[in-house]
């Protein structure tokens, strides 16, 4: 598509010549996700979790649209058709687990899509509406996964329906008023149960335009690689398929073997047991917590315990979408020339810092509001945000870059293509 | 533009963090909180292992029945068991004919109607109804049992941390309150109408200690019905309750992970091939 050299459909059969000229899908195919589309050589294992996120999509919707088939939503009965699913409809069982732990995987291969994106600078020109579009994705998947989380309609469901929803009461004014209409209601109750699942059925198609156009929106640059330096020429380029068809049929194996792993042998441990009791809305749980992708965002909102000008509750609500609305931004926040995190040293430590902040953020999101999870989690909030606000535009102005290589080819020939994402400082 | 708001919107949201940080660190140190009767006395489920345990675990069919005749004649006094039917028993090994004898001779009957006047009234159980509650509504639960509420069993190796093992723990941690629990926390003395269990999140439980003596429970098969055995016997049911599913999962896992494995090493072998002329 984006490159003189790309290799052009031309259909030999007559009947794919007959197709062609009136309906040229084949071509569309050939040219976005076949032989038409040049890919750098170079590309690591990290570029496999694109396909990878679309293929967990993929299974979401297939195993969703079966299991609402059988499931009724209706907080009276909602809870006893997941267990009708899991005892009576034939394979409901594996349905249900390969949906309930397909969620999971699917957030598991989006953040390794987006921790690639952070490090090898992907987001930066040309390509930031492919990032911009990414996160748009981001945040329907966090919808999607928050709304399809409270169907079953355990105590999990409805004390994590009613603590997300009572963020808006912090909006000063409207807060409360907003609050219920969004619900349709003082509480979580039929009237939020039936627009959430409507909305859960919804937004994976949504989801699924967005991708269109976050590969439309990639195909006009082409595809980054791991040196972050631009294709100069036909060497630097194979077809994508067969070698990139190829070697994410290969990446896809090993997400599905481990997928499946998870799915038959260990369902319920992404879980939260609380989930199978059905929801009681006079009964609250010991550590409303919940699933573990929004650990690292429930613990930025947990951070905040002082009214500051602000209540804290505003400040929490605040900082939890900035924390995700700010990456809207980071094409502009660093404005180093310099993509691949391979050649910027100091960037590669704040990076990894950024990881384990990231991560620590998780571990005390998950876990209860007390002492000393509360002070780790406001050094670490404050680490996120200085990371993105702070240090990024500093370190990006300040950095010596290391040399880049002249051309793709040569980074490979050298063997410094960058494919392994080192942590080594010396680049 | 977008870089000095940054900066300043990071400044903000950096500064009132450290001061939360701050205000709470002080308040760590000048009032550490106190600790409680349950964070230092409540223990996690005691180690025990079931058939059913690890990736190739299957039931035990003589310990599920046994478990199962436990339920029957103990704990179903009080509590329900909503999600299963007569007819899944036939799982634990009953045939049909045993299936419909044990529905028809439930001690409590199935809520139905007077087919001549309309009238709320009870019938025999059949093998397609799910198992009758004990109590006609949660307001009788409650008003029988000094308003606690016996919660359903259906599900309750999968709706606590430890599963099993926890509800292993809870039938044999019954106990007298430790004497050091009450000189270093004289108010959290178990209230008469309640019983002390460390298992329990709360130290305390409504429930009264149900299995008391050994041979409570006549096991058909001739296992001493010790109380450690009927414990054990009725959290391997409860598993089986919870995940009537669990054999089949952990055999079609199998195989699918044996086919993953080959298709994923076939995947792998087409890759170095394709990609054997190309250095990258």
């Amino acid at each position: 598509m984006s490159f003189p050299w790309a290799n052009h459909y031309a259909p030999k059969h007559s009947l794919t010549k007959w197709l062609d000229e009136r309906l040229p899908l084949p071509r569309l195919v050939y040219n976005a996700v076949g032989a038409g589309y040049p890919v750098p050589r170079n590309l690591n294992y990290f570029w496999n979790f694109g396909v990878l996120s679309g293929a967990a999509l993929g299974i979401q919707i297939v195993t969703g649209i079966i299991l609402a088939m059988h499931y009724a939503a209706n907080a009276g009965v909602a809870f006893d058709s997941v267990e009708h699913i899991m005892r009576d409809v034939n394979s409901g069982w594996m349905l249900r687990y390969a949906h309930a732990t397909g969620a999971s995987f699917f957030f598991i291969v989006v953040y390794l899509h987006i921790f690639r994106g952070l490090f090898y600078g992907s987001y930066k020109a040309p390509r930031e509406m492919v990032w911009l579009l990414g996160l748009v994705i981001f945040l329907l998947m966090m919808a999607t996964a928050f709304m399809g989380y409270v169907l079953p309609w355990g105590q999990m469901s409805f004390w994590g329906a009613k603590v997300i929803t009572g963020l808006f009461s912090a909006i000063p004014v409207v807060g409360t008023p907003i609050q219920t209409w969004l619900l349709g209601g003082f509480a979580p109750d039929n009237a939020a149960l039936n627009r959430f699942f409507s909305l859960h059925y919804l937004l994976p198609f949504v989801i699924a335009g967005v991708i269109v156009l976050h590969i439309w929106a990639l195909h006009i640059p082409g595809s980054s690689n791991p040196t972050g330096i631009e294709v100069k020429g036909p060497q630097d380029t194979v077809p994508f398929h067969p070698y990139y068809t190829a070697k994410d049929g290969f990446g896809l194996g090993v997400f599905l073997i481990l997928y499946c792993l998870v799915l038959f042998y260990a369902p319920n441990y992404l879980g939260h047991p609380d989930n199978y009791i059905p929801a009681n809305p006079l009964s609250t749980p010991a550590h409303i917590v919940p699933e573990w992708y929004f650990w690292p965002f429930y613990a930025i909102l947990r951070a905040f315990t002082v009214d500051f000008i602000l209540p804290a509750k505003l400040w929490g609500v605040l900082a939890m979408f900035g924390s995700i609305l700010l990456l809207f931004f980071l094409p502009w926040l660093d404005k180093s020339p310099v993509r691949s995190g391979n050649y910027r040293p100091a960037f590669k430590k704040f990076f990894w810092l950024l990881v384990i902040d990231v991560l620590i953020l998780g571990y005390c999101g998950g876990s209860p509001a007390e002492e000393p999870f509360v002070m780790i989690s406001q050094l670490a909030a404050a680490y996120y945000f200085a990371h993105f606000l702070i240090i990024l535009p500093i370190v990006s102005r300040m950095e010596r870059p290391l040399p880049l290589p002249n051309s793709i080819t040569e980074a490979v020939l050298e063997g410094k293509s960058g494919a392994t994402l080192s942590t080594s400082t010396q680049g | 533009m977008v870089r000095p708001i940054a900066f300043l919107a990071g400044l903000a949201f950096v500064f009132v963090l450290l001061f939360s940080l701050v205000t709470g660190a002080v308040a760590f140190v000048s009032e550490p909180p106190a600790p409680s009767a349950e964070k230092v006395f409540h223990l996690h489920p005691k180690e025990v292992s079931f058939a059913s345990d690890g990736p190739f675990g299957k039931f035990d069919r003589q310990q599920l029945q046994r478990g199962f005749q436990v339920y029957k004649e103990v704990c179903s006094a009080c509590h329900s068991m909503h999600q299963v039917a007569f007819r899944d028993l036939k799982d634990l090994g009953f045939s049909d004919p045993e299936v419909k004898a044990i529905a028809k001779n439930w001690a409590t009957e199935v809520p139905s109607i007077n087919p001549e006047t309309g009238e709320p009234a009870t019938r025999k159980g059949t093998p397609a109804d799910k198992i009758p509650s004990p109590y006609a509504n949660e307001v009788a639960a409650r008003a029988a049992n000094n308003n606690a509420l016996p919660p359903d069993l259906s599900l309750m190796t999968k709706a606590r941390h430890g599963g099993p093992s926890y509800v292993y723990s809870i039938l044999t941690g019954y106990q007298a309150q430790p004497a050091e629990l009450l000189k270093r926390f004289p108010d959290a003395k178990t209230p008469a109408s309640l019983h002390y269990n460390p298992y329990f999140a709360n130290l305390n439980i409504a429930m009264p200690p149900p299995l008391v003596a050994d041979g409570q429970v006549a096991y058909a098969d001739g296992t001493k019905a010790s109380v450690d055995q009927m414990a054990k016997d009725v959290a391997a049911f409860l598993v089986w309750t919870a995940e009537p599913k669990l054999e089949a999962r952990h055999q079609l896992g199998l195989a699918v992970v044996i086919f993953l494995l080959i298709a994923t090493t076939l995947a792998y072998l087409s890759y170095r091939n394709i990609w054997a002329d190309i250095k990258h």
